[in-house]
């Protein structure tokens, strides 16, 4: 197999490898794993009061394609919002890594990483935020 | 010459109950009986087109036999005769608990492969076992007895990356060897 010139370079050089405290609020865990190949992948953000992802750490056990789809979105999500975050696409990595259609299950798994903790970091939140303003909004 | 239709499904082939728990011995012994009978050796003598029929044959009970000696294979499949698929490619929402003891397994056996440590290794390779064991158990009660495919589905999911495991352990006892 051989890999493109930007999964070897996030190969070896990951970005953003490490682990942020899973307990803080502001922090938000994906963990995922693609059965077909068993790799596991674990990525978390770290969000501002202005909801804005300051920070992203991974740790991912899996193959080169693998390690290079969650080290890139770790670069992508910073500075963006957690809902903009929520759009990035397995296509978009997949084209940006050029990875061959084997591979496409590996930017797969980093979507629903960033999805999935999103998801974990709105459910920390989400009982806060959500229901003042449900029951401002369901008064009338 | 008698073989079997085209129709059977792999149990059907060899004459064995479709269950996940499966008499292996009687599987093995099966398997070499309908080797014997529709060997394309034993063909020669007739038409091209018939020896062509015998060879599709062979590659069928060879196929079968794949399946079903192979735990997760023979899961799959069994899923599949009930219409269900166990969504290895596209299922990524494993349970947490169950990705966090992935990472810690890959960790351990990735220290202990750095640390060249054939004894911790060993270890490691025998509380996989015990794992595999009870995890297939698990599926024996979820096919062959609550016939829950749905459940059997993600234990389906979870054998794959147990055996993604047992990979790992044998490439770093390899690397340790060389």
């Amino acid at each position: 197999m051989s890999y493109s010139e930007k999964v070897l370079d996030h190969y070896e050089h990951p970005r953003n490898v490490g682990s942020l405290e899973k307990s803080d609020a502001q922090v938000g865990t994906g963990m995922v794993g693609a059965p077909a190949c068993g790799d596991v992948m674990k990525l978390q953000i770290k969000v501002g009061k202005d909801g804005i992802i300051e920070d992203a750490k991974f740790k991912t056990y899996g193959c080169g394609s693998a390690i290079a789809s969650s080290s890139l979105v770790t670069e992508w999500v910073k500075g963006k919002t957690v809902d903009e975050a929520l759009q990035i696409k397995n296509s978009q990595i997949a084209e940006e890594l050029a990875l061959p259609p084997v591979k496409i299950h590996c930017s797969i798994l980093a979507e629903d990483a960033i999805k999935a903790a999103v998801h974990d970091y709105k459910s920390k939140h989400g009982a806060v935020l959500e229901a003042p303003a449900c029951r401002e909004n369901c008064k009338g | 010459m008698s073989v079997p239709g085209f129709q059977q499904d792999f149990f059907q082939l060899f004459g064995l109950p479709a269950s996940y728990r499966l008499d292996n011995a009687l599987l093995e012994q099966h398997y070499h009986a309908l080797q014997e009978q529709i060997h394309p050796d034993k063909f020669s003598h007739l038409s091209e087109a018939e020896r062509r029929v015998s060879m599709q044959w062979s590659a069928r009970v060879n196929e079968a036999y794949q399946t079903l000696s192979n735990p997760a294979r023979r899961a799959r499949y069994l899923l599949s005769l009930h219409g269900v698929d166990s969504q290895e490619e596209t299922n990524t929402a494993m349970p947490a608990d169950f990705l966090m003891e992935q990472m810690e397994w890959r960790e351990a056996i990735e220290e202990a492969r750095q640390a060249r440590d054939i004894a911790e290794l060993d270890k490691l390779e025998s509380r996989l076992q015990h794992e595999l064991h009870g995890l297939e158990a698990q599926l024996a009660d979820k096919i062959d007895i609550a016939r829950d495919y749905a459940a059997a589905a993600g234990s389906v999911r979870k054998l794959k990356f147990m055996e993604r495991l047992a990979e790992e352990i044998a490439s770093a006892f390899d690397a340790i060897d060389t």
